[in-house]
């Protein structure tokens, strides 16, 4: 098989995984097992063409020529390489997670539900290999659809509800913002392909060059900037497996993938630098970044923290793109991975409590420590990495961005990213001290007395546990190996810059 | 003036037809009596045709010795197309006008637009 | 037999209506029916294929030369009408069969298929003739069978919106009629390559301003031009399903063609978008008809509505696409013709499954439908998906011309306007998603049938414009250069 056809075997996979699925409508072992079959088949797909290609590697193919110079393609480079096999390595385990989670929770519609993953999964890809702005904005589109049955899983008016504000700032900005910020690019560079570099350096005056990045940055809703993250709190009424996938990994680290490739592909660092277009973005990203992790200090609700903590934690990303060096870019970049990383650990762990123990509310969760003590290690190394502490491998993504910062002399927010840390702390720490450390209120105890008595665990099923250790092992693994991830994005570090560095 | 009165006498009464018409047909609630008024609309216009074919002095287009000056036959054509046209027009609307008759009981449109609104 | 397929184009629905009362019996006048309408299909894609290929194709007919006889033009503009017009009409005659059967009393039905046929004529005619008054018997003869077709609907109500829409109809064919009795009072010539060649000096006339005037009128009442499109919500909600498929796919789009070809061809886009402030009133209608119609269509309960009232609002696309007055807005506005038929007949063709199948088309009605029914909902939610303009879609195709043109041109507010309008049609189509698939079956009104899903005789026409749908939305080369050549010939003819 050449790379080409690996190429579109891997973006086809998972659209054929979701036609499989839904022929095997009401035989649930079957479906299960093709969800698993694909999830393995694709992430071995995404490994053979790492190996393949390599990292400094390129290969391109064109599907189909949608409008004359304006073809739907798919390329290669390290950036999407990097994405692409963190989002296919996370659908395997999480197609284990969900599998254990939805059985166990007796959910309804589970065809519709696996059908719709594979897709977004597939929709993923396609951004993650996009060969330029035009494939990514359909496949972006298409992971908006796609995953709007999977937030409206339950059916009920509040499910409904979060939908519209989901599908309503998603397409809104989509339709509105990004694809205007497209036809604009197309017009002035006329061409939509990834160039490192840019290709926009010289084709526009600087104030266009300023508004063409509001439009993008704004019109990308998935990165979460405010004050259009209110989807992703929103998105939170959906099963665990559907938030910890599509809003840890895929739906939101598309969103900054976008951003990222936005920056580095279409405006080149250069050009940023030079008209001072990332100065605001800068600001932004960092308001974001400290007002969302104040908020979810004030969350009782688990998901409802983890999820404003995603959109600060997304902010980091962005704010590594508006800083736009080498060290920010990198460090942005590597965020994606550990963020996924730990992130999902954080929703594997906040579902086995809700199936194990079935609590929402942090509050509910004094002393659940020696029920569940696998899950709530985990937690705290997944914490600690999103947080950006040893050993998680969130700390090096963020070391590289503050670093950046520095860089730029913008001790501001080098300032910022030291009080978000602290938050961060503050908002994860008590969740794990208090499980552990706090006795279990009396009157919680009900029903689930009786194994606890007994001195047993009340761990959520091995399908929900043994995937949110092994993501853990992942955080730590990461911040282990960090080394060989940056050597991965180096070429694309390498080629981000036409001066000397 | 007078030649303007006069002399384009033919388009003043097209014009003032047409007029006739359309304001019937804009402001009888009566379905019949809309229909006369688009009959009365389309024929300004027929004679508008007619009238520009007409040429003064001229005869029946037939060639026959001794004969130059024709009027032109093709406005005449055309119209005859137009006049068809209007007929049918009419004879659908009429029949429509019978089939609302049967079915609401009135033939007056703001109680038809009543009982529409109604259900 | 090549060489005659202009003239068979039109001949052969016109000749098959009547034999439509001949056959009488219902199934027998179908498959007839369908046989031609396939047979015409065939011809309007061969002659694209021809003029692509090469020149374009001038018909004289019985072989009376030019200025005389009348003449059909075969070029990329109407091959590319004759093409959407004939395979509407073809796609939608399979969907007839129960269709129509379930909605138009049994004695009645081989005149439907009549009327369709001469409908179908009628509007082929338009879209092939080079002769402006051969263009107004076509445009009476797809008139007055409409108007037939319209009146065929259940309700009660249909009857009283065929008159309405006959009353508007007249007028506006009868505008058109005045206007070019003036044109040809001034030229003395009806052949439209002639008039603008006999025009061209006379420009300045006041009497070719008021034969501009009623023809823009007249034609604007056709094509329910924002704000003469009274008639079209009442006329496409209550005619039978398949007429309504019919109409919204083809009827707008061919009277937006005559004014098309009028405006470019016989005035001249000098005279229109120089001397006469066209740019500004297009702009104007299709702006207010685009905003005011699209919230209308938000607060409508019945499915059918809405989707009317979209389809006035994106007239207003179209004519915006007229108004930037260069050839990427020209194309634009074509692909969009040819997308939003798409778009919208397919978008009916669901809706007539859900009639079909639960008896009504008030919101209400359908709540809950996509369990029983959910290979018509999926359709509906694609078709619906292309209309918002979501990628991959043909929709999206429409967007991106439209956008690049207004921002080619420099009119900014209008690139915003574009994109802000497609999310009113999030909205107004978001609401019947959400009551089919959210809503619980028990909140229909007591007494409703269970509903099963639609006949396969139905479910594939529905399909096959969906799944178009996402084809020229992937791929729109073959869209593209189709109306990037018509776009050119447009702007070049009258210049």
């Amino acid at each position: 098989m050449t790379v080409e056809t690996l190429l579109l075997v891997i973006v086809g996979l998972p659209f054929a995984g979701a036609i499989l699925i839904l022929m095997s409508g009401d035989r649930p072992n079957q479906r299960e097992t093709v969800t698993i079959v694909t999830a393995v088949a694709l992430f071995a797909a995404v490994v053979s063409l790492v190996d393949r290609v390599g990292a400094g590697g390129t290969a391109s193919v064109t599907v189909v020529e949608t409008l004359p110079g304006l073809p739907i393609a798919f390329s290669v480079e390290p950036l999407g390489m990097m994405f692409a096999l963190v989002a296919s390595f996370l659908w395997i385990v999480t197609s284990f997670y969900a599998i254990g989670y939805m059985r166990a929770n007796e959910e309804g519609h589970q065809t519709r539900f696996y059908a719709c993953f594979a897709v977004a999964i597939g929709a993923t890809m396609a951004v993650a290999f996009a060969g330029n702005l035009l494939t990514m904005f359909i496949a972006y589109e298409i992971l908006t659809l796609s995953t709007y049955p999977l937030v409206t899983h339950h059916g009920d008016a509040k499910s409904v509800r979060a939908g519209r504000t989901y599908l309503g700032i998603l397409l809104s900005t989509s339709i509105m913002l990004l694809l205007t910020g497209i036809i604009v690019t197309w017009i002035l560079a006329g061409t939509l392909d990834f160039r490192p570099g840019g290709i926009l350096t010289g084709k526009a005056p600087d104030w266009i060059v300023i508004v063409l990045l509001g439009l993008y940055m704004y019109g990308t809703g998935k990165a979460a900037l405010m004050p259009i993250h209110r989807w992703l709190p929103a998105a939170m009424v959906a099963p665990t497996p559907v938030s910890a996938l599509l809003h840890a990994v895929a739906v939101v680290k598309t969103g900054v993938f976008v951003v990222l490739k936005v920056i580095v592909y279409v405006f080149g660092i250069d050009l940023l630098n030079s008209s001072g277009a990332g100065e605001w973005l800068m600001w932004i990203a960092t308001i974001t970044l400290v007002t969302a992790s104040v908020i979810a200090l004030t969350k009782n609700n688990l998901k409802a923290r983890l999820a404003y903590s995603t959109v600060s934690q997304l902010a980091y990303v962005v704010l590594a793109g508006a800083l736009a060096t080498q060290w920010s870019i990198l460090g942005g970049s590597m965020h994606i991975a550990m963020h996924a990383f730990g992130k999902i650990t954080l929703f594997f762990c906040a579902g086995a409590i809700y199936t194990a123990l079935h609590k929402t509310e942090i509050s509910d969760m004094r002393g659940i420590g020696r029920l569940m003590p696998f899950t709530l290690i985990a937690f705290l190394i997944g914490a600690l990495s999103v947080a950006g502490l040893p050993p998680g491998g969130g700390t090096w993504s963020k070391w590289y961005i503050a670093l950046a910062a520095a860089e730029t002399k913008h001790l501001i927010v080098v300032a910022a990213l030291m009080l978000s840390t602290l938050l961060n702390i503050a908002y994860f720490m008590p969740i794990v001290a208090n499980a552990w450390f706090v006795p279990r209120a009396a009157k919680s105890v009900g029903a689930m007395a009786a194994p606890v008595e007994a001195g047993g665990l009340k761990e959520a099923p091995l399908f929900c546990l043994i995937p949110l250790c092994l993501t853990a092992a992942g955080c730590v693994a990461l911040f282990i190996f960090a080394g060989e991830v940056q050597d991965f994005l180096a070429p694309m570090i390498d080629g981000l810059s036409t001066k000397a560095r | 003036m007078t030649d303007l009165i006069i002399g384009l006498y033919n388009y003043w009464i097209v014009i003032i037809l047409m007029m006739v018409g359309f304001y019937i047909v804009m402001s009888r609630q009566n379905l019949v009596k809309s229909l006369i008024g688009l009959n009365i609309f389309q024929t300004s216009v027929f004679i508008l045709y007619i009238t520009l074919g007409k040429v003064t002095g001229g005869t029946a287009p037939i060639l026959e010795k001794g004969i130059k000056l024709y009027s032109n036959p093709l406005p005449h054509v055309l119209i005859l197309t137009a006049i068809v046209v209007g007929v049918s027009t009419t004879a659908l609307g009429l029949a429509l006008v019978v089939r609302i008759k049967e079915a609401y009981g009135t033939i007056e449109e703001n109680e038809i637009n009543r009982m529409d609104n109604e259900s | 037999m090549l060489a005659h397929l202009p003239v068979l184009q039109v001949i052969l629905p016109l000749i098959a209506a009547p034999v439509c009362i001949l056959l009488r019996r219902a199934t027998l006048v179908w498959l007839f029916a369908t046989v031609v309408c396939v047979l015409t299909f065939a011809i309007s894609v061969v002659l694209l294929v021809q003029v692509m290929g090469g020149e374009p194709i001038r018909y004289e007919l019985g072989n009376w030369v030019a200025p005389w006889g009348i003449v059909y033009v075969v070029d990329s503009v109407s091959a590319l009408i004759l093409v959407i017009v004939s395979g509407i009409a073809a796609v939608a005659m399979p969907f007839a069969l129960r269709s129509a059967a379930s909605e138009i009393e049994p004695d009645r039905l081989y005149l439907f298929y009549t009327m369709y046929l001469l409908c179908l004529a009628g509007l082929l005619g338009i879209a092939i003739t080079g002769d402006a008054f051969n263009l107004f018997v076509f445009l009476e003869i797809s008139s007055l069978s409409s108007y037939t077709l319209i009146s065929l609907g259940r309700n009660r109500k249909a009857l009283h919106a065929a008159f309405q829409y006959l009353v508007m109809g007249t007028i506006g064919a009868t505008l058109y009629l005045i206007g070019i009795g003036l044109l040809y009072a001034l030229t003395g010539t009806l052949n439209m390559a002639d008039l603008a060649v006999r025009l061209a000096p006379l420009l300045d006339s006041r009497i070719t301003l008021a034969a501009f005037g009623f023809i823009v009128v007249g034609l604007g009442l056709k094509l329910a031009m924002f704000p003469l499109h009274l008639w079209l919500p009442n006329a496409y909600t209550h005619s039978p399903s398949v007429v309504s498929v019919f109409l919204a796919g083809t009827a707008t789009k061919v009277s937006l063609y005559a004014l098309l070809r009028i405006l470019y061809d016989v005035f001249g886009v000098r005279f229109d978008f120089e001397q006469q402030p066209m740019s500004a009133l297009f702009a104007i209608v299709a702006v207010a008809g685009l905003v005011i119609c699209s919230l209308v269509a938000m607060y409508q309960q019945n499915v059918k509505r809405i989707l009317a009232f979209s389809s006035v609002a994106q007239i207003g696309y179209m004519l915006l696409g007229v108004a930037f007055a260069t050839a990427a807005g020209l194309q634009a506005s074509l692909l969009h013709i040819f997308n939003h038929a798409l778009l919208k007949s397919g978008l009916f063709l669901a809706v007539g499954c859900l009639v079909l199948r639960t008896g009504s088309s008030q919101l209400a009605n359908l709540s809950g439908i996509a369990r029983e029914m959910p290979w018509t909902m999926a359709a509906f939610v694609v078709c619906g998906l292309s209309l918002i303009g979501v990628p991959a879609t043909a929709g999206f195709i429409s967007k991106w011309y439209l956008v690049s043109a207004a921002i080619e041109k420099g009119w900014w507010p209008f690139a915003a306007l574009i994109v802000a309008t497609s999310l009113l049609a999030v909205i107004y189509i978001w609401r019947v998603i959400e009551v089919a698939y959210f809503r619980p079956a028990s909140d229909r009104p007591a007494g409703s049938p269970p509903a099963t899903e639609a006949p396969l005789s139905m479910l594939v026409p529905t399909w096959i414009i969906a799944a178009a749908n996402i084809w020229f939305g992937l791929d729109a080369s073959a869209p593209a250069a189709i109306t990037a050549r018509a776009a050119k010939a447009l702007m070049g003819a009258g210049g």
